[in-house]
């Protein structure tokens, strides 16, 4: 528990901008979690007569083509994205564990041909993999969550590798084997807690890539079926036929796809700046040097500040 | 040098052959037969006019699926290797390396074009950024960037359909010339697209210019530049730049796997009839023979694009090659 508290200590005082956002995030999951309370309707509760329909007392952000109302379609989406975000990027974290952990411990001939075919993998497109074999499992939530999950985790089992094979080169690792400890333990006890961090830094890196991925999918017709309100299907049925008639129908699901990608986006860099110091993006100490002597066109006399 | 060109090339053909391996058993190794997916659309269509089904064992030997997998895959990769054809698509018409032969321009244009666009929004606003770290431009810089990550491109795309329509009556033009005979109405007819395409892509570049630039300017020659009195511009533009744009250069490479995943959702918003529409519309009638050949050429395209970065990154920097 210390370890947590720890990390959001340094949360708060590091990184003030990825706590806001981050509260924004959980509000939004909040949203999630009680759409049946919080949406006046359900998700495809049909009112033929009240068809696009602008803003009102009764339908808020006005209704669709079918007269659905456009606001509980919008938090019933929520559900789904961060729903399908988050679970297909767990699958995601644990098939990148699978497949680098087994690769980078066991080494030798093994860990050579799967990153042969690691290799050949990333070569292929990730979209047209997707697009490829949602067309042939077809259209549904546990289908996508899956399928990106799998697909997605075999490029993200690179870093695993990496980092079990840096933790095998570690004294602790040499002195679990020396002391006898059994294959499954060094690994369950000794290996997984030091690579767990790099394990979170994944999940928080990749889960915004995964909930554009899905939305892609469900805009190009491969990702979510119909009848299931999610923002990338909302903007390429209703929203894109009926746009020049209700604008809002196209701008508020894209709207909410940014927001809710910049908010991961921003939350899973803090998060990797904080666990992962060798992937720290950016400026460093010495960096303010030149910007400083650009501004003075002299060398600053004392340290550049952090 | 040859030593490791030669390297780096051999490293090439077991690359490219578990490529077509995946790319082959993509469409066949998952649940979900073809034939069954066919016999339903055809049953579907058939029994309107009063047609029985089909006959399944006839449907696999014409598709040449009566045999093991490995015997299929054996003669998808001949015929790739002995005669350059990419087979017959199911659904009849032209061969599948001439629809993908009609098709490629369109997309190949689009690339090059929102690669050019991509550039030439980072770079500068990438440099601005790191030279004026922690100021009011860099945060701006910045914010834009990580905005442009975080905005999905089809929606950007529908946007920019949807309010100068609504505005001014005005919608991008969706034209096509070729660039070979009309050079200047062609470049109109890819600007939108690939405005947003090139947009998109700018954002990663961007930030990775920003980030190799405040590096740089860490180097001690930069110190050493500045110390000996040289002008901004000249500290900048011929001792900095230089060194910053390799690895954005090689950023690029690494883009076109996305680039890729980009053009196919472009090429459907605008009705461009590049590849990406090509695999779209495959997909959609379940014409695997037109999906391997699209995601083969794809996939080929990335792993030469790799090759040929790795080739002249050893080129440029000798330290690469004595690895």
């Amino acid at each position: 528990m210390g370890a947590f508290a720890d990390f959001f200590v340094r949360l708060r005082r590091e990184k003030p901008l990825a706590v806001v956002l981050g509260s924004v995030l959980l509000l939004l999951i909040g949203v999630a979690l009680f759409a049946d309370v919080l949406a006046p309707f359900g998700p495809n509760e049909v009112f033929l007569m009240d068809r696009l329909q602008g803003s009102s007392a009764r339908y808020p952000l006005g209704t669709d083509q079918l007269g659905r109302d456009f606001a509980s379609r919008l938090i019933y989406g929520a559900r789904l994205t961060l729903g399908v975000g988050l679970a297909a990027t767990a699958v995601n974290v644990l098939v990148a564990l699978v497949v680098g952990g087994v690769s980078g411990f066991i080494g030798g001939r093994l860990d050579l041909t799967v990153q042969r075919l690691v290799d050949a993998w990333m070569s292929i497109p990730g979209l047209l993999i997707l697009l490829t074999v949602m067309s042939v499992v077809g259209r549904g939530v546990l289908q996508i969550i899956v399928v990106l999950g799998v697909l997605g985790g075999i490029g993200g089992s690179r870093v695993v590798r990496g980092a079990v094979i840096a933790a095998k080169e570690q004294v602790y690792f040499e002195a679990a084997r020396a002391v006898g400890s059994s294959r499954w333990r060094t690994l369950l006890h000794h290996l997984l807690p030091n690579i767990a961090p790099v394990l979170i830094v994944i999940y928080s890196i990749n889960i915004g890539a995964v909930v554009i991925s899905e939305a892609s999918l469900s805009f190009l017709g491969f990702g979510l079926p119909t009848t299931v309100p999610s923002w990338g299907g909302m903007l390429s049925r209703e929203g894109r036929e009926y746009m020049e008639i209700a604008p809002r129908l196209a701008v508020w699901p894209g709207l909410c796809l940014t927001v809710v990608v910049y908010c991961l986006n921003m939350v899973g860099d803090a998060v990797r700046d904080l666990l992962d110091p060798r992937l720290r993006g950016g400026s460093g100490r010495l960096g303010a040097y030149g910007a400083q002597a650009v501004s003075k066109a002299t060398l600053p006399a004392r340290p550049a500040r952090k | 040098m040859r030593a490791y060109a030669v390297r780096r090339l051999l490293m090439v053909i077991p690359t490219l052959f578990l490529v077509t391996v995946l790319v082959f058993l993509l469409v066949r190794f998952l649940p979900g037969d073809v034939i069954d997916v066919m016999q339903m659309q055809m049953e579907r269509s058939w029994s309107r006019l009063g047609h029985e089904g089909i006959d399944r064992a006839a449907m696999e030997r014409r598709l040449g699926l009566d045999v093991p997998v490995y015997v299929q895959y054996g003669r998808w990769v001949g015929g790739i290797v002995l005669r350059g054809t990419l087979g017959e698509p199911l659904m009849g018409g032209d061969t599948v390396e001439q629809s993908i032969a009609q098709r490629l321009p369109v997309t190949v244009q689009l690339g090059l074009m929102a690669i050019v666009i991509g550039l030439v929004i980072a770079v500068p606003v990438g440099i601005y950024s790191a030279i004026r770290q922690d100021t009011a431009a860099d945060y701006v810089g910045r914010s834009l960037a990580i905005l442009g990550l975080a905005t999905p491109n089809f929606w950007l795309a529908t946007m920019v359909i949807l309010f100068p329509a609504i505005w001014w009556r005005w919608s991008p033009p969706l034209v096509l010339v070729s660039f070979a005979d009309d050079p200047l109405g062609s470049l109109a007819g890819f600007a939108v697209p690939s405005l947003i395409l090139g947009t998109y892509l700018s954002a990663a570049t961007m930030r990775m210019t920003r980030t190799m630039m405040l590096e740089v300017l860490r180097q001690d020659y930069i110190r050493t530049a500045w110390a000996k009195g040289l002008l901004e511009r000249s500290v900048i533009l011929r001792h900095a730049v230089k060194n910053t744009l390799i690895p954005v250069v090689s950023l690029v490479a690494l883009q076109v796997p996305i680039l890729v995943g980009g053009s196919v959702i472009i090429e459907n918003i605008f009705n461009l009839p590049g590849l990406g529409r090509l695999l779209v519309n495959a997909l959609t009638i379940r014409d695997y023979p037109i999906v391997s050949g699209v995601n083969l050429v794809f996939a080929a395209v990335v792993v030469a694009v790799n090759l040929v970065t790795d080739l002249s990154y050893a080129l440029i920097d000798p330290r690469v090659r004595y690895r």
